[in-house]
């Protein structure tokens, strides 16, 4: 973190590291684990999911391998429908990390888009909120909706930058500030992060932190792509911090016109 | 008694409890969080938790996920 920056805080704890990154995808744990160092996150999201019973009981699993002591676990609710599956399923996470309470509340609305189902998300973010969980809530970018779920009490909202795993960047910056511009709890760019460029434009933009998986682990090479990213965050942190000069539709020299002599 | 786990039958001695379900299946020193008929079984509750028949028992820990 540079001595210009502040920490992020998200429910009470400061991180040095504005990305947070996903355990879907990668080749194996020790490949997942490798990126998650190479990047620099102190927080990483996980799925709960049923144990398979038949499973070999000799494979470690993902929180042996990824420490709870060393690392923040961000439980999801991905694959959840409506608002009855997700708070079950923090509620389950909740008992499986020890009464930990910071959970990622995400209610999809259908499978091509993996777009959130707001109206299901209000529902859930609500009960959550009142049970006592901490939410980092995935939303849509719509201003009003990510307002709205800042005022139930979400500790973090985390609009889309373009679909879940699409890589296609930050469709729509301008709804993304007009989001920041209002918020009182960290914005944080979640799903549509490409290649480290869409990661600095999200810090860029004014964005409190990025939330990414798919870039990360679909990439030919996950380790040096993770290292991009916390690059890329750091850059786009700084940029945002410095304050970027204007744009302007025509040249303005760099050079002085004074003291030419031709 | 027969149960269902994670969607599977089991047959399982009249009696048994979590604790011993949870032995029979290898997880008890495994990072798991479990539901019984729905409700959460907090992990200190394992051993007195009586099961019966037709119960049905959610296990799930961690995975990979974004």
């Amino acid at each position: 973190m540079n001595s210009h920056d502040t920490p992020l805080n998200i429910a009470g704890r400061d991180y040095q590291s504005r990305l947070i990154v996903g355990s879907g995808k990668y080749a194996s744990f020790q490949q997942n684990l490798d990126a998650l160092v190479a990047s620099g996150a102190e927080m990483i999201t996980v799925a709960i999911r049923r144990v398979n019973l038949g499973q070999n009981k000799d494979e470690p699993s993902l929180l042996e391998v990824i420490s709870p002591e060393k690392y923040t676990i961000l439980p999801n609710t991905a694959g959840c429908y409506n608002a009855a599956d997700a708070v079950r399923t923090c509620r389950m996470a909740r008992e499986l990390l020890d009464g930990h309470k910071l959970v990622k509340l995400e209610v999809l609305g259908d499978q091509k888009t993996l777009y959130p189902n707001v109206t299901e998300t209000l529902i859930a973010a609500e009960e959550l909120v009142k049970d006592g969980f901490d939410v980092m809530v995935y939303t849509s970018d719509d201003p009003l909706i990510a307002k709205r779920l800042e005022e139930i009490g979400c500790v973090a909202v985390m609009p889309l930058g373009a679909p879940i795993g699409s890589g296609l960047g930050i469709r729509n910056p301008y709804n993304i500030r007009m989001i920041l511009e209002n918020a009182k709890v960290p914005i944080i760019v979640d799903a549509g992060v490409g290649t480290a460029s869409d990661a600095a434009i999200a810090m860029e933009l004014g964005c409190d932190g990025v939330l990414m998986n798919t870039a990360i682990a679909e990439a030919k090479n996950p380790v040096l792509m993770a290292s991009a990213m916390k690059q890329a965050v750091a850059a786009g942190r700084e940029a945002w911090l410095a304050g970027r000069m204007p744009r302007r539709l025509y040249a303005s020299a760099s050079s002085p016109i004074d003291g030419t002599f031709f | 008694m027969q149960i269902h786990v994670n969607g599977e039958a089991m047959q399982l001695p009249d009696g048994a409890t979590l604790m011993d379900l949870l032995a029979a299946l290898k997880l008890l020193d495994a990072r798991v969080a479990v539901e019984l008929n729905q409700e959460i079984v907090p992990r200190s509750r394992h051993t007195e938790q009586g099961l019966q028949d037709q119960d049905q028992i959610e296990i799930v820990h961690a995975i990979g996920g974004g």
